[in-house]
């Protein structure tokens, strides 16, 4: 009975969330233009979407910001941490309290403030400002997945690579790089996911005429959104749920698969030899 | 960058770092140029987050002049702005409630299952996050319609339908469900640390459920509780988009009236002095929050 009352738990919780994700898809399948009637079953907007200039554009503004703004905060993030582990405890503090402004802040305030920013410098408003804007808050994820793994990759390794003759750079990349590996991966990652995401902090420092995906859809709110919109995001859903279903299960399966290959090279090799 | 040099620690200073290596001149200048590699950071921070910030609270205290002024923050005290601070305030805290009312259970079921089945099913949790928020409210509009989805389907089975559209309410219920994954996600990994142990204890002492839950389970996971407060109160009071799509315009959050001031009104002034406002409330419910996480460590200790 009390497992039974969880699975139905369970079960609510998922139609709450999945509820509009299958309405969105069900739209885009929908030849009616009006959300609320049904016009029969259709793959125009899919044709439709790749046929708008506006929708290409906006997702290619979406995609390259995101790129870009998690390779470079990556960067600038793991150059950070690198720097901050060596600073005295009281500036390393510092450091880091000002680097918790941005997640700690509301984006509209930091979207707001970039914008009386970029303004008062004359910085004109369009896709370089969006760019920055998204390096800025993405800084602080990245810090925040690698300053963990720094604090506990050992010096001790790096400082015996460099007294078997490493140069400090080596000793980094070879000995460092890979015990941070994980964070930075985890940092990159969600950085892209909160650019591609974001909409509140996009919205007041674009300019004119540039459009990431989020923005289109709000200036499309009262007009009505196209449905090509409904169609564009299903699939990108469907690309997601694709990539991450590989991504964590792919691993167990190669692994699977690389044992039982090596089992059967091991005996082809050496038949008399057992594997343990 | 001499800025920079100042930070280093004068010879004899650095203690830790004297006793982990004898040969204190050449760390000293490793550490430096460790520490110029954080450069790019600082001036980042320094100029796209601390800088603008400055820059809000200038236009928040001045007038259109340029002098010093204290009307655009107390404009908060003209009703039309206190009403909306308050409805904010209010809806942000029932969302909250709400989500962790929802999330507490449902991370209690997470806990107790598998191993290998909760990791999907938190898999499951965080997927929705990945379609853009903006259409998951947006379709929202289409469930909750006079003529939506779920009416449809109530009348199919001769219920009466619902008409909370444009209310507070479907504020509400965007707010919950647009921030709900950052509720469950610090519950679920503040209670999955729990010793099964610990639990085990509990009941062989002669607790039951409710007794569990209230003596060990919620005094374990407060970090957790804390966290996805704080996760799920802050963009629920701040929000423009989800009044916005969902109140049709018929419920002005403080975020509202703030984007208004900026896009419509281009009142940059005010905008920045109700943002200041909004600031404060942000911080100060944070204060809070890590003060009761705080107090309560402090009496666990005690105890």
């Amino acid at each position: 009975m009390k497992k039974f009352g969880s699975k139905l738990y369970l079960g609510l919780i998922l139609l709450f969330l999945y509820a509009p994700i299958v309405t969105l898809m069900v739209l885009s399948f929908n030849s009616s233009k009006s959300r609320a009637v049904w016009g029969g079953f259709t793959l125009d907007w899919y044709a439709q979407m790749f046929d708008s200039p506006k929708i290409m554009g906006a997702l290619y503004n979406s995609l390259t910001i995101a790129l870009i703004a998690s390779v470079v905060a990556t960067i600038i993030g793991l150059l950070a941490c690198i720097g901050i582990q060596a600073m005295r405890r009281s500036t390393r503090t510092f450091w880091l309290t000002l680097n918790n402004i941005p997640m700690l802040n509301a984006d509209i305030v930091t979207g707001l403030s970039l914008m009386i920013c970029f303004g008062a410098f004359g910085i004109s408003l369009g896709y370089g400002s969006i760019l920055v804007a998204h390096i800025a808050f993405c800084i602080p994820y990245v810090i925040l997945s690698i300053m963990p793994r720094i604090k506990t990759a050992s010096a001790g390794t790096y400082e015996a690579a460099q007294d078997l003759g490493a140069s400090p750079f080596k000793a980094f990349v070879k000995v460092v790089l890979p015990e941070l590996m994980p964070g930075i991966v985890a940092g990159f990652l969600l950085s892209f996911t909160m650019s591609l995401d974001d909409f509140v902090i996009s919205y007041f420092v674009r300019g004119r005429g540039v459009d990431t995906l989020s923005t289109l859809i709000y200036t499309q709110v009262r007009r009505g959104i196209v449905p090509s919109m409904y169609a564009l995001s299903t699939l990108i859903f469907v690309v997601v749920l694709v990539v991450l279903l590989v991504q964590n299960f792919a691993p167990g399966w190669i692994e699977k698969q690389a044992i039982k290959r090596k089992e059967r090279k091991a005996l082809k090799a050496d038949p008399t030899n057992e594997i343990a | 960058m001499s800025s920079l040099d100042k930070k280093e620690p004068p010879a004899g200073e650095g203690s830790t770092a004297a006793l982990a290596c004898p040969v204190r001149p050449r760390v000293s200048k490793s550490r430096l140029m460790r520490e110029l590699l954080a450069g790019p950071f600082m001036a980042w921070i320094i100029i796209f987050t601390v800088v603008p910030l400055a820059l809000m609270f200038s236009r928040g205290f001045t007038d259109k002049a340029g002098s010093f002024t204290l009307d655009n923050v107390m404009a908060i005290t003209n009703p039309i702005y206190f009403k909306a601070l308050v409805l904010a305030l209010e809806l942000s805290v029932v969302a909250t409630v709400v989500c962790l009312l929802l999330a507490y259970p449902l991370a209690l079921i997470l806990r107790g299952m598998k191993h290998g089945s909760a990791g999907a099913i938190v898999f499951i949790f965080v997927l929705p996050m990945w379609m853009n928020s903006l259409l998951r409210t947006i379709a929202w509009q289409s469930l909750l319609e006079k003529e939506g989805v779920i009416n449809g389907l109530l009348g199919v089975l001769g219920l009466p339908g619902i008409g909370i559209i444009n209310t507070p309410a479907a504020v509400v219920l965007g707010m919950v469900y647009n921030y709900l994954p950052f509720m469950v996600l610090p519950l679920y990994n503040a209670l999955a640390k729990i010793d099964d142990d610990i639990i085990d204890a509990s009941h062989d002492l002669g607790a039951n459920f409710w007794a569990t839950l209230r003596h060990v389970l919620i005094p374990q996971s407060v970090a957790g509780i804390v966290s996805g407060i704080t996760m799920v109160f802050v963009p629920s009071l701040t929000t423009f988009v989800v009044s916005d799509i969902l109140g049709g315009g018929k419920v002005a959050l403080i975020g509202n009236l703030i984007e208004q001031q900026f896009t419509v009104s281009y009142d940059w002034n005010t905008g920045a002095g109700l943002s200041i406002v909004l600031m404060v409330f942000v911080l100060a419910s944070m204060a809070v929050m890590n003060a009761f996480d705080k107090s309560d460590m402090a009496s666990r200790k005690v105890a």
